[in-house]
């Protein structure tokens, strides 16, 4: 007699895996559902469409757009030199370069606050020698963005960087092509997806700023009142338009998701 | 690894649990606040004898949107009368009484480096100017104030709530801000308060009430009467409040 299979031949699993899994989607599931059991539908358009959303709108975008520029600019060249690098002490880089993933984002802004405010450690030389003052500011929005979208990009660049089969880029060597050749016509393009999936998480990141950019940037339409902020400032007299600026989020973000699918939806 | 898989379960069920329903034989008191009155508040809960008490400080308009949501209460104290009336006519909680009043200060870092004298010194190009945001009380009563001395000002932040206003200038981010006095000298050590004489045009005055459905409705009566006691008084007098 033949033993029947495992369970999982079935595609069914045992009941303690099973269970704990359908309590996680729902807990993934519910928050979404409330959100657009709550949504007036009608009058969606009109509120999206409000000049205050419109701004916050326009603002993300081109802030959470340049945080991500910025990020692969000053991104790439780091998790390069995580991945290749032969320096001793490189896991404390990571380390650092990992931070902005576990602080609290009101922290990041307080930290940012220190460093680039007006009283800050930088700040102090900006302001006195180039008349710069970043707080309040749009490229406040920019720096808080970049400060949290860079560890999902450098992560991500990183593996990408050491998955590169290094042979190829010998064989561009030995052809004659010089490092920067090297690294435009074969590193770059064998790590494109994983630079690709880090940039669209670390936008996605960036969009999605809440903590830090309200302690560091402030909160003025138009300026610095980017699309989180925006929902939180509803909330507290307009709900219907906050739920209106997160129905639009949640589909920005779905659309993050759809682009990615490859990567992380497929099995 | 089944035994490991269902420990955690269990583990989690049992902080979510514990972090969103104490025990439920020893009651606690919860208290939702507007930030301004944090530090009488805090000062009450040292002479608070009751069930133990937790403190919820907010932008009073958030804490509205947040009991009205669902969210457990069982006294709730706002910064103005509006931002209450919402839960009066929502039926959600007993009648408010009025327990505190303040008035609206400028206030500028420690010293006053830039001269800030007057309401109408808040124009002056050269100021980093914050505001609270209109949505919350403190936000409303500055536009009120603004109105009513025809000041225009451009700010560079509305923000989320009352402290927050006062902390950017205490970091010396902002130049000066409007907040009440007792914001104002709870961060004595690194900010002055320039008085308005047109801040007498603007009313501003504390409500609380318990709330009907308090799950501890006894002990929210009580800190209710504490508040209105000789020592509640004392506590809002000593943290700069006016009598209401």
């Amino acid at each position: 007699m033949t033993r029947a299979g495992p369970r999982g031949d079935r595609g069914l699993p045992p009941w303690w895996i099973a269970v704990p899994a359908i309590v996680a989607l729902a807990l993934l599931g519910l928050p979404i559902a409330g959100l657009l059991a709550r949504a007036s539908w009608v009058r969606l358009a009109a509120d999206l469409a409000s000049p205050e959303v419109v701004a916050a709108l326009r603002l993300s975008v081109v802030c959470s757009l340049a945080a991500t520029a910025l990020a692969l600019a000053l991104g790439l060249p780091l998790a390069w030199i995580l991945a290749r690098g032969r320096l001793p002490g490189l896991r404390w880089l990571r380390a650092l370069a990992t931070l902005p993933m576990v602080l609290p984002p009101v922290v990041g802004g307080v930290a940012l606050l220190f460093a680039f405010g007006r009283r800050g450690l930088v700040g102090r030389w900006l302001a006195t020698s180039f008349g710069v003052t970043l707080p309040f500011s749009a490229g406040a929005v920019v720096l808080a963005e970049t400060f949290v979208a860079l560890p999902f990009l450098v992560g991500a660049a990183e593996a990408g960087f050491r998955q590169v089969d290094r042979r190829y880029e010998e064989a561009a060597a030995t052809l004659g092509a010089g490092p920067l050749r090297t690294l435009i016509g074969v590193t770059l393009p064998l790590a494109l997806p994983s630079l690709g999936a880090g940039a669209a998480l670390g936008w996605a990141r960036a969009l999605g700023e809440f903590g830090a950019t309200i302690t560091f940037a402030g909160n003025l339409p138009g300026v610095t009142q980017t699309l989180p902020l925006a929902v939180y400032v509803a909330l507290e007299t307009r709900p219907e338009a906050a739920i209106a600026l997160s129905l639009l989020l949640l589909a920005i973000s779905v659309a993050v998701l759809a682009v990615l699918r490859d990567r992380w939806l497929a099995p | 690894m089944r035994g490991a898989l269902a420990t955690l379960l269990a583990l989690g069920l049992l902080g979510a649990a514990a972090a969103s329903e104490a025990d439920p034989a020893a009651e606690t008191l919860r208290v939702f606040a507007a930030a301004s009155l944090a530090e009488p508040f805090q000062a009450l809960v040292k002479s608070w004898t009751g069930p133990p008490l937790q403190l919820q400080l907010g932008a009073s308009s958030a804490l509205v949107v947040q009991i009205q949501e669902g969210a457990p209460a069982d006294v709730i104290a706002t910064a103005d009368q509006p931002t209450m009336q919402r839960l009066v006519d929502a039926a959600l909680v007993e009648t408010p009484q009025r327990f505190a009043t303040n008035r609206l200060v400028i206030a500028v870092e420690k010293g006053n480096p830039k001269h800030v004298a007057k309401l109408a010194d808040l124009a002056r190009a050269d100021l980093v100017v914050v505001l609270a945001a209109p949505e919350v009380p403190a936000g409303r009563y500055a536009r009120q104030l603004l109105d009513a001395a025809r000041v225009t000002v451009a700010p560079r932040s509305l923000e989320e709530n009352v402290k927050a206003v006062a902390n950017k200038v205490a970091l010396g981010e902002a130049d000066a801000g409007i907040v009440y006095a007792s914001d104002a000298q709870a961060l004595a050590d690194r900010v002055e308060a320039v008085e308005v004489p047109e801040a007498a045009t603007v009313e501003v005055t504390y409500w609380i009430a318990p709330l009907r459905a308090a799950k501890a409705p006894a002990a929210a009566r009580d800190f209710v009467a504490l508040l209105l006691s000789r020592t509640g008084r004392d506590a809002l007098a000593k943290a700069g409040f006016g009598p209401p």
